[in-house]
């Protein structure tokens, strides 16, 4: 059989997993607005927290979508969609279809063609990063057990538990910003650009609690980005 | 006969969920053998996972362990079958309950990062699509320099302003991990390609100092 890694069989099982992944969220989205109102929650912050969340989101995913493009230059359109759309990441996602190809011989500059090739790439990416996936329901009980423990015995040092552990990856990835310095200037853009935004999130700090701009709370975060992407692509060109 | 509460019943459809999610993902390499009579040799679908498993298997153990205190019950299940965890899903439900004001460990805390991490799922599957279906359209747009400039530079641009909200209300927990980190992505800049395997690094380091200082008393 002829194989082309833009056949409509495999668009359809795309549009199969993306409607699965919709229906997930859809559910878990529904069942915890109704949750929050049960509560006492107040449903314009349920709202807020929708909206704030959609648009913080739309830049991250524009890149995904870049990732996307990437990967279908060499795997076609749809099996990018799908692994770019569930659990997994541009930075896994190319080298676990670049190491299946090389197991295999075939090159990674051009479009597959050989369906052999394609299934174990496809079955190499798909078992890559499934254990992350069925660890969960697997680890998720005595985890949350260990912290529960943890803060029964000393409330204060559970809170101060998740604090650290969220400034470890926010660590590792503002230490990541530096790893280019060494190249001269032009590798310090990534250093400006964290520095930037920082500046720009202290800005919107002084906004919201000494001039009390409450929206901008809600928005603080994606206007911060978008506004440190836009200082990158002014500064590149100069400096770079 | 017991009401089960909402915990008890997130935990029930999010393994349900889950495991029908596993299910799924594993049909897609077996549907794509049998449509096409395509079964690749064991050996280099072995060979092929050598390369990536050992890392990414590891690594994938870590954020489970990592993002589930982070992300809450609701949020955990739909995150680790979504995916993007630490440049998108992470992120976007701490900066939620930030705005809101809530603790993960509480009822509030729970449903916010639920909301945040489904509506993120949500309008990234969306894009993604719109992008895939619109592709002729946006590709010039897509693959324009300046927005590749802009987008080359979403991770500094995120975890500046993300980092300055937490450092500043952390500063004596941040600054061991932050210099430590800087330090050796300066000293050994090849470690960039393995960021995720460095965040339980951080992690563990900014835990030690906590508990140094609580112990002292200066925390």
């Amino acid at each position: 059989m002829n194989f082309n890694p833009n056949s409509t069989f495999l668009f359809l099982i795309a549009i199969i997993i993306i409607i699965f992944i919709l229906a997930q969220s859809l559910f878990f989205l529904v069942r915890a607005y109704r949750r929050g109102k049960e509560i006492g929650m107040d449903a314009k912050k349920l709202r807020n927290t929708i909206t704030s969340s959609a648009i913080f989101t739309i830049a991250p995913a524009v890149s995904i979508l870049l990732g996307v493009l990437t990967l279908s230059k060499f795997l076609g359109l749809p099996l990018p969609w799908i692994r770019l759309s569930v659990i997994g990441a541009i930075t896994y996602e190319l080298p676990a279809a670049t190491s299946a190809a090389s197991a295999l011989g075939a090159p990674v500059s051009e479009t597959i063609t050989d369906p052999a090739v394609y299934s174990a790439i496809a079955w190499v990416m798909t078992l890559g990063i499934l254990p992350s996936t069925i660890l969960v329901p697997i680890l998720i009980r005595r985890i949350q057990g260990g912290l529960i423990s943890v803060r029964n015995k000393d409330s204060k040092w559970g809170e101060l538990l998740i604090n650290a552990m969220f400034l470890g990856m926010i660590s590792a990835f503002m230490g990541m910003v530096f790893s280019s310095i060494r190249k001269g200037l032009a590798g310090w853009i990534p250093v400006f650009v964290m520095l930037f935004s920082a500046f720009l999130m202290a800005v919107c700090g002084v906004l919201i609690k000494v001039f009390k701009v409450k929206w901008l709370q809600d928005y603080a975060l994606p206007i911060c980005m978008l506004g440190a992407m836009a200082f990158a692509a002014v500064i590149t060109p100069v400096i770079g | 006969m017991a009401v089960k509460s909402y915990e008890d019943k997130t935990h029930y459809y999010g393994k349900l969920w889950i495991w029908i999610a596993a299910a799924v993902f594993l049909l897609v390499p077996v549907s794509v053998c049998v449509y096409y009579n395509a079964w690749p040799p064991f050996v280099s679908v072995f060979k092929g996972l050598l390369g990536v498993a050992p890392i990414f298997w590891t690594v994938g153990a870590i954020e489970v362990i990592t993002f589930t205190p982070m992300l809450g019950t609701g949020g955990t299940y739909l995150a680790f079958v979504t995916g993007n965890l630490t440049n998108l899903k992470v992120p976007c439900a701490i900066n939620a309950m930030e705005i809101n004001d809530v603790k993960v460990s509480t009822e509030e805390g729970e449903v916010v990062s639920t909301i945040a991490v489904a509506t993120s799922s949500i309008v990234t599957t969306l894009i993604i699509a719109a992008g895939v279906i619109l592709l002729g359209t946006l590709t010039p747009i897509l693959n324009s320099p300046a927005l590749k400039l802009a987008f080359d530079n979403i991770l500094p641009a995120l975890f500046g302003a993300l980092g300055v909200v937490y450092i500043s209300k952390n500063w004596k927990l941040a600054i061991a991990p932050v210099l430590f980190m800087a330090a050796l992505f300066m000293a050994v800049p090849s470690l960039s390609g393995s960021v995720g395997v460095l965040v339980p690094v951080g992690a563990i380091i900014s835990i030690s100092v906590a508990r140094l200082l609580y112990k002292k008393n200066i925390i």
